[in-house]
């Protein structure tokens, strides 16, 4: 009788300790996750730039324009040199490719030879509409969202394709 | 399965019972709540070690980003307040968790041979706690902690031949702290402290575990195991601090303020609470005396503390019957509160607000005017249709936000010089100027926003802003009184003749909201 007293008494014990360091490890464990895993309260804003004239741009004849964006980056504001493969495909119409391939983020060029985007590193290539054509790329180039104001081309944020 | 794994484990490494060995420790019949004060310290060292770490993750060790990455951490990041509560509050809750533990083990006389090298490793652990607690302190980067640090480093600069190369051990020069300093004082907090002190607990524990704990005078009942029974004692104690603890953190929130300002002169320095009875001290100690109360005191009290064992070697007595302990306890108790109390009662109350430019403060009042309360809350868990000001970061640029306020507040009267400056204002929103939002009384907001509209800035400076034609106002109301100031608005030349200033005519309510306003200026 008494054995199966201290039995239960232990059980007891060793119950609590375990429930007790269980909360303990939650109440710090949950909150952890969150401050590491969730991303910065704030939401990114729209920010259009200025980018190329749409007068000096030829048909089907990609161009790599050079800008000044301004970027949130953690608790710092950074202004940055960005650049765009800017494609014009109509009158008034405008797409263009970030300039980082999709594989793993090497900067793409225009060859004019073969009329497509090539990536130095690991050979993928991209048709002038940013599909690839050869290498291991697996997505098409992503493309920063444009408006056409007028002769100006803005650029706002990069958009990632979709996959395939 | 998981039997075969421990096995295995076991058999390769003892880890099992290595384990079992620790926990079915035999400790004396007398132990109980008493000594569970040792474990819940160390769990403070754990979550210092953890919150600290995961601070780090998220902060820039360098002016001035380290405050811009701590703002960024408790206004962007999920549960970021929440980690710098519990380390802002767990560095208190640790120093009163060792003292509380010291104290234990004095009283009861558990220093007394063969556990003397325990103690001393002991009062080594509490001093690296109160060494975390000085070099943390400037991390922040805001006022508080510049200022607090440039103290410190001016006591110790004063120590008699030693004293410049402490400082520039500290990374001072010329008496000034940077860049240089605050690196020191992240890397001691960091690199340094963390390790040593890690392997000074390891000792500390190692030393109990090999002298065994601290048995009574005269053991009746018979020994125990360390485990199940006392382990639950620790526990429990554990779960009561660290609930305290994370109410603490979650209810208390501490604020991060303006980021650190070396020509700030009107910034009023003070320690963290544990050190206020030092700061004290040094008040009765002038000139060349100030060593006295700076070094020769601490000193004393440091090696007295080392020298305690061998201080007291008589055999070990019962509690009760240890009078002169109880009586150096209650003695230094008292010592230590009532010099804590008188620090306390001597640091000047000044609310933020009082440190704000007109400009600024006059903002708070088109806050009011243009009822931008409506929808954004000003203190914590405070929920309205807007975003709570107390919680975010605002990044618009100003022509973004007057855009706003023209959009909400369009009719409220307010100028569009007014709205810039409330953009200006919110863009530099932090825990203080939110805090005056909420707090500033009304009628000195209306003497700052009467102040802005005359215009008294272009001959006047008041907290560093304003022009030079005219004698500074910060300290006014120390020069004149209430009466001269009424009668000099209205007629200048009567009571200054020959200055500059034009008669100024303000109704009744204008004049009053004035007056309390430059009533308010004593520094």
């Amino acid at each position: 009788m008494a054995e199966e007293m201290i039995e239960k008494r232990r059980g007891f014990l060793v119950g609590s300790i375990t429930a007790m360091m269980g909360a303990i490890t939650a109440a710090l464990g949950i909150p952890s996750l969150g401050y590491l895993l969730v991303p910065p309260h704030a939401k990114k804003k729209q920010n259009w730039i200025e980018a190329a004239d749409l007068s000096k741009l030829m048909v089907n004849q990609p161009e790599q324009v050079l800008f000044q964006r301004v970027r949130r980056d953690g608790w710092k504001v950074v202004s940055e040199k960005a650049a765009a493969w800017v494609v014009k495909t109509g009158e008034q119409q405008v797409v263009a490719f970030s300039p980082v391939c999709t594989h793993l983020g090497c900067a793409v060029s225009w060859d004019s030879g073969n009329k497509s985007f090539v990536c130095p590193c690991h050979t993928s290539s991209f048709s002038p509409e940013g599909k690839v054509m050869a290498g291991p790329a697996p997505r098409s180039l992503d493309r920063f969202d444009v408006r056409v104001d007028g002769i100006k081309v803005m650029l706002g944020e990069v958009k990632q394709s979709a996959e395939g | 399965m998981l039997k075969s794994v421990l096995d295995w484990v076991e058999d390769r490494t003892g880890a099992v019972s290595g384990v079992h060995h620790f926990l079915h420790e035999d400790i004396p019949g007398s132990s109980g709540w008493h000594q569970v004060l040792g474990s819940v310290a160390m769990f403070c060292f754990l979550v210092q070690f953890v919150t600290g770490l995961l601070l780090a993750l998220n902060y820039a060790p360098t002016p001035p980003d380290a405050h811009a990455s701590l703002r960024f951490i408790l206004t962007e990041l999920t549960a970021g307040r929440l980690m710098r509560g519990l380390h802002h509050w767990g560095a208190s809750m640790m120093i009163v968790v060792v003292v509380l533990h010291m104290l234990q083990v004095f009283l009861w006389g558990s220093y007394k041979k063969p556990r003397e090298a325990t103690w001393m490793l002991g009062v080594i652990l509490l001093l690296l706690t109160l060494g975390f607690g000085l070099t943390g302190y400037l991390l922040p980067w805001d006022n508080r902690a510049y200022w607090g640090t440039v103290v410190t480093t001016q006591i110790t600069a004063k120590a008699p031949i030693a004293g410049p190369y402490i400082l520039r051990l500290m990374g001072s020069e010329d008496g000034q702290i940077g860049v240089q300093t605050f690196a020191r004082f992240y890397g001691a907090h960091v690199l340094l402290l963390p390790p040593l002190m890690i392997m000074l607990i390891g000792l500390h524990v190692f030393l109990v575990r090999r002298h065994g704990v601290a048995p009574a005078p005269v053991e009746t009942a018979p020994q125990k195991k360390f485990f199940p029974g006392q382990v639950f004692k620790d526990t429990v104690a554990i779960f009561i601090m660290f609930a305290i603890l994370f109410a603490l953190a979650a209810i208390v929130r501490v604020p991060l303020g303006k980021i650190a300002d070396p020509t700030d002169t009107t910034y009023i320095p003070r320690p963290e609470w544990y050190f206020l009875f030092l700061f004290q001290i040094l008040k009765f100690f002038e000139g060349p005396m100030e060593i006295v109360g700076s070094m020769v005191l601490p000193g004393i009290a440091v090696a007295l503390l080392f020298a305690t064992p061998f201080l007291d070697r008589g055999a070990a007595v019962k509690l009760r019957q240890r009078t002169f302990a109880i009586g150096v306890v209650l003695f230094a108790a008292i010592g230590w509160g009532s010099l804590t109390y008188a620090a306390m009662r001597t640091t000047p109350h000044k609310d933020p607000w009082q440190n704000f430019i007109p400009e600024d403060l006059a903002a708070v009042g088109s806050f009011r005017q243009g009822q931008c309360w409506q929808c954004h809350g000003v203190t914590p868990g405070d929920s309205k249709a807007g975003p709570n000001l107390a919680d975010i970061a605002v990044h618009e640029e100003r022509d973004v936000l007057v855009a706003h306020f023209k959009q909400h507040a369009g009719n409220s009267g307010l100028k569009d010089l007014q709205l810039r400056q409330l953009g200006n204002f919110m863009r530099k929103l932090d825990d203080e100027s939110v805090a005056a939002i909420a707090s500033a009384p009304e009628n000195i907001v209306g003497g700052a926003q009467l102040y802005m509209k005359t215009n008294c800035g272009i001959c006047h400076a008041l907290n560093g802003a304003g022009g030079k034609s005219g004698p500074p106002l910060n300290a006014v109301a120390k020069r004149r009184d209430r009466a001269w100031m009424e009668g000099h608005f209205a007629d200048p030349q009567k009571f200054s003749p020959g200055t500059m200033m034009p008669p100024y005519k303000f109704s009744p309510v204008e004049m009053a909201n004035m007056l309390a306003y430059m009533e308010t200026l004593k520094d």
